[in-house]
């Protein structure tokens, strides 16, 4: 759109009111319906008087079951635009053939796939992991909060800044046309001039800030806050998926940040790392980027591993089968996915030996992963199955995480991979995985826990209208594409001249239509249970027969989760509680001490977005005052040492008076 | 809810009647120490592209036409002497001297102040001779990588003169200790990460 330079003026930096896309009228359209839909949700927020409530008890909450939900939101709400990007590249797809250039302009075109890949694993995928980590692991290891309750606020609303930076960039200047990773040198300023790529780093950077430190957190929390009598192997297993989850973010993001940065010095500088001259090596960007990218993919699927596990051994009324070997097959998947990165650009000529090297490691990571579905299938094994949702979802995962994972196996062989390389056969491959793996884990895990975090269940009959949309479709969407690989269409193509191609395209376009119908069954479920929440209502705490100790607290539970920290004896331990009599606790409260909610988070996101908005748009002052001001507000933070309170006991006492009266109605 | 009826084992328990809070900031310090390991990677990538790209001048200045050993030696031990001196105001928090810690830190953050500023004349006088960031993918890395150090030094620095405003408010209570010893483990670190510069960019840049 602005490929000639402009010109940069001191106070509005290169913003220009060309930079709005007045003349694409998608666009406009666009922002006019959101527009009014914002317009609305305010006008309704103001009307109920619910922003004090938002602020109080949500926005500067830092307890991390509401933080949890809060990212469940964004994950959702994000969900909405990048399948919006995914139904109009379908749609491209199939209308443009004999001739026709279909809807979307190249420029417009590129962007929507570089959105759809950047939302779904920065802005979906993460927020719904880190959201399920956040709530859940706390819960299950007997814990009040996390180690770093204010962090994790302060991680949540820098993720949400992000997200609001990508927002922004479909009504404001443009977002990046480079594919989700960005490979310079298109990635370069050579190549990329304007605001598209900007917007890319600063919404990573910012958002991966938020990541790093929700990865610290949660790691501390289950290494220092288990409950009495929890060893490492008494541990539940999602929590241990989501400690390895949590190291491997660790491991991994500092990588991202690190050569972001590089790529915004040769943007921003005119430094020469990823250059084609002055001895600059895009290469080095690629294997960079890789480094993180392939710890991420486990990033993503390891907390759904968990869920699986949580799911199959409660709907099959039976311990897990083989939780030590489930850990370990863990902890080698962990370690193991450092060591595949390069199996992304196996053409890149880096000769045999290493691409066997990288060939074999990949290969070898299917057997812990094996290992893990055996699990699964042998605790189902004369188990008393319920087909409750979440076991639904959990055997649709079972057998399209199997396709997928085959698909992965064929390329990891170096010679196929050299024909399959950026085709579509690779696109579904990676959209098996992960919305067979991580997005079906995830409604398995949603429909799991949703009555422990509203004290109500999910209305099953929308549901499985979801379930029925979901599978059907996603097997139409993406067979196509597999097809279509085999036959060599590459990944990220606008026109088509090969009229045969058509048929194709079309089944998947209409996979992607029913995918469409899936999801709005799922928000009429939510509507519907959250309509019909007292015939759903669920008084006991423990709807599904649990075994973890979630599911020994009232739901939702209360502020400080549990008036006595339980002691554990053995794995499955509410299950263990169950069986051998135990008996709450009725009298002898005490004060709990909680941390005290802070809008500090809120702060420093809002100016760490400022910040982004002037780097992008070449607004020197505007950045250079945003961050004097981030580092006010933070260095002020410090000196505030009140940052704790008591929950007196009369106030548990009357909570747990509350519980008491309703098990005893519901028994 | 109904539970199998087993006779419960007599000392059997299953929730702690007797709690007490847990003491504030339990976990920091490893939360600190997993957050240094983040940052290590951060510069694990930037010795990577240093290692990888440092060879290619481009056709401009390599190491041994830019680098003056004498006044990087003085600038290592700089730093060197600064984390001595930061080991020493921690002693003296533990015999919660307020006033030797605060001298100590002080000092420590002289120290600091002088490698910064030799290391700013460097980079001056690099610019000055046309060795610039720009120049070659030798010195984009090479600037970024120490320059990123310096930028930790910095902060570490502001964060030093903010401890010692919150020690002379509130003395040393076990919230500021906790601090101290977070800056602490910091201030080591960064010195280390200069020992692998010190190594790699100039001694092992000195014999390519």
């Amino acid at each position: 759109m602005t490929a000639q330079p402009t010109p940069i003026s001191p106070i509005f930096g290169r913003f220009t009111l060309d930079a709005l896309p007045l003349h694409e009228p998608i666009i406009v359209g666009t922002f006019a319906a959101v527009a009014i839909g914002g317009l609305a949700v305010l006008a309704l927020i103001t009307r109920f008087k619910l922003w004090g409530w938002l602020w109080n008890e949500w926005f500067t909450s830092v307890d991390h079951k509401k933080i949890g939900i809060m990212y469940m939101v964004l994950g959702l709400v994000m969900f909405l635009r990048g399948f919006a990007d995914a139904i109009m590249m379908r749609l491209q797809q199939v209308w443009a053939f004999n001739g026709s250039e279909g809807y979307l302009n190249a420029h417009h075109y590129d962007q929507v796939f570089t959105a759809h890949g950047v939302i779904m694993i920065f802005f979906v995928a993460m927020p719904f992991v880190t959201g399920l980590m956040n709530y859940v692991v706390p819960l299950q290891i007997g814990a009040r909060d996390v180690s770093f309750p204010f962090l994790n606020n302060f991680s949540f609303w820098m993720t949400t800044a992000g997200a609001v930076l990508v927002m922004m960039s479909l009504f404001v200047g443009e977002f990046a046309q480079t594919g989700w990773l960005a490979y310079p040198p298109l990635s370069g300023i050579a190549y990329s001039p304007a605001t598209g790529v900007d917007y890319y780093i600063w919404a990573l950077q910012i958002a991966g800030v938020g990541t790093t430190l929700s990865g610290i957190n949660l790691i501390a929390t289950i290494l220092k806050m288990r409950a009495p009598g929890m060893t490492l192997m008494k541990m539940p297993v999602f929590t241990w998926t989501s400690l390895c989850t949590n190291v491997l973010i660790v491991a991994s993001f500092p990588v991202l940040t690190a050569v972001l940065t590089l790529l915004s010095l040769d943007r921003y500088v005119g430094t020469n790392f990823f250059t084609n001259d002055f001895g600059g090596s895009p290469m080095m960007y690629v294997n960079l980027i890789w480094i993180w990218g392939h710890p991420e993919v486990y990033i993503l699927i390891l907390p759904l591993f968990g869920v699986f596990s949580e799911v199959t051994a409660t709907f099959s009324g039976k311990k897990l089968f083989g939780y030590t070997s489930m850990v370990y097959a863990t902890v080698v998947i962990t370690i193991l996915s450092y060591v595949v990165w390069l199996h992304h650009f196996f053409t890149m000529g880096s000769g045999a030996s290493v691409n066997s090297f990288f060939g074999i490691t990949t290969m070898v990571i299917s057997i812990p992963t094996g290992a893990k579905l055996f699990n699964w299938l042998f605790t189902m094994y004369r188990g008393r199955i319920r087909f409750e949702l979440p076991m639904m979802w959990t055997v649709a995962f079972m057998l399209t995480f199997v396709v997928g994972g085959m698909t992965g196996v064929l390329l990891a062989v170096p010679p196929a991979d050299f024909v399959l390389h950026n085709s579509l056969f690779l696109i579904a491959h990676f959209h098996n995985v992960i919305i067979g793996g991580v997005l079906f884990g995830l409604f398995a895990a949603i429909n799991f826990w949703w009555p422990k975090a509203f004290g109500f269940r999910l209305d099953p009959f929308w549901g499985k209208i979801s379930f029925w949309c979901w599978v059907v479709g996603f097997w139409l969407a993406f067979m196509p594409l597999y097809v279509l690989g085999l036959m060599g269409v590459t990944r990220r193509m606008r026109v088509f001249d090969d009229p045969s191609l058509q048929i194709w395209f079309a089944i998947a376009a209409l996979g992607a239509v029913i995918i469409a119908a899936g999801i709005g069954a799922m928000l009429v479920q939510f509507g519907v249970s959250i309509w019909k929440r007292d015939q759903l209502r669920d008084t006991t705490g423990d709807p599904w027969g649990g075994r973890t100790l979630e599911w020994s607290t009232s739901s939702p539970p209360p502020e400080y989760n549990f008036a006595f920290t339980p002691v554990v004896h053995s794995l499955d331990a509410w299950y263990d509680m169950k069986t051998r009599g135990h008996e709450r606790p009725l009298s002898g409260y005490r004060p709990i001490h909680m941390p005290r909610g802070t809008g500090t988070g809120v702060i420093l996101s809002a100016l760490s977005l400022v910040m982004g908005v002037g780097l992008i748009w070449y607004v020197w002052w505007l950045a250079g005052l945003a961050f004097a001001g981030i580092l006010v507000v933070a260095i002020g933070h410090t000196f505030n040492y009140k940052r704790d309170f008591h929950i007196p006991a009369a106030t548990v006492e009357t909570v747990e008076t509350g519980r008491t009266r309703a098990l005893a109605a519901g028994a | 809810m109904t539970a199998i009826a087993i006779t419960p084992e007599a000392d059997l328990r299953f929730y702690d009647l007797d709690e007490h809070d847990h003491p504030d900031g339990h976990s920091t310090m490893l939360g600190f120490w997993i957050y240094l390991m983040s940052d290590c990677l951060i510069f694990a990538i930037l010795f990577a592209c240093y290692a990888v790209l440092g060879g290619n001048y481009a056709a401009g200045p390599g190491p041994k036409d830019l680098f003056e050993l004498p006044l990087v030696a003085v600038n290592t031990a700089m730093l060197l002497f600064s984390s001595i001196t930061y080991g020493f105001a921690m002693l003296a928090m533990q015999r919660d001297q307020l006033n030797q810690t605060r001298l100590w830190l002080l000092i420590t953050a002289v120290f600091g102040g002088a490698f910064l500023a030799i290391e700013l004349y460097e980079f001056q006088h690099l610019i000055h001779i046309g060795a610039t960031p720009q120049r070659s993918a030798f010195l984009s890395a090479f600037f970024t990588l120490v320059g990123t150090h310096g930028l930790h030094v910095t902060f570490g620095t502001i964060w030093l003169f903010t401890l010692v405003v919150q020690i002379s408010r509130k003395g040393l209570i076990e919230a500021n200790k906790r601090r101290l010893q977070c800056l602490s483990l910091f201030w080591h670190f960064l010195d280390v990460i200069w020992i692998g510069v010190f190594t790699i960019v100039y001694l092992m840049g000195m014999l390519r």
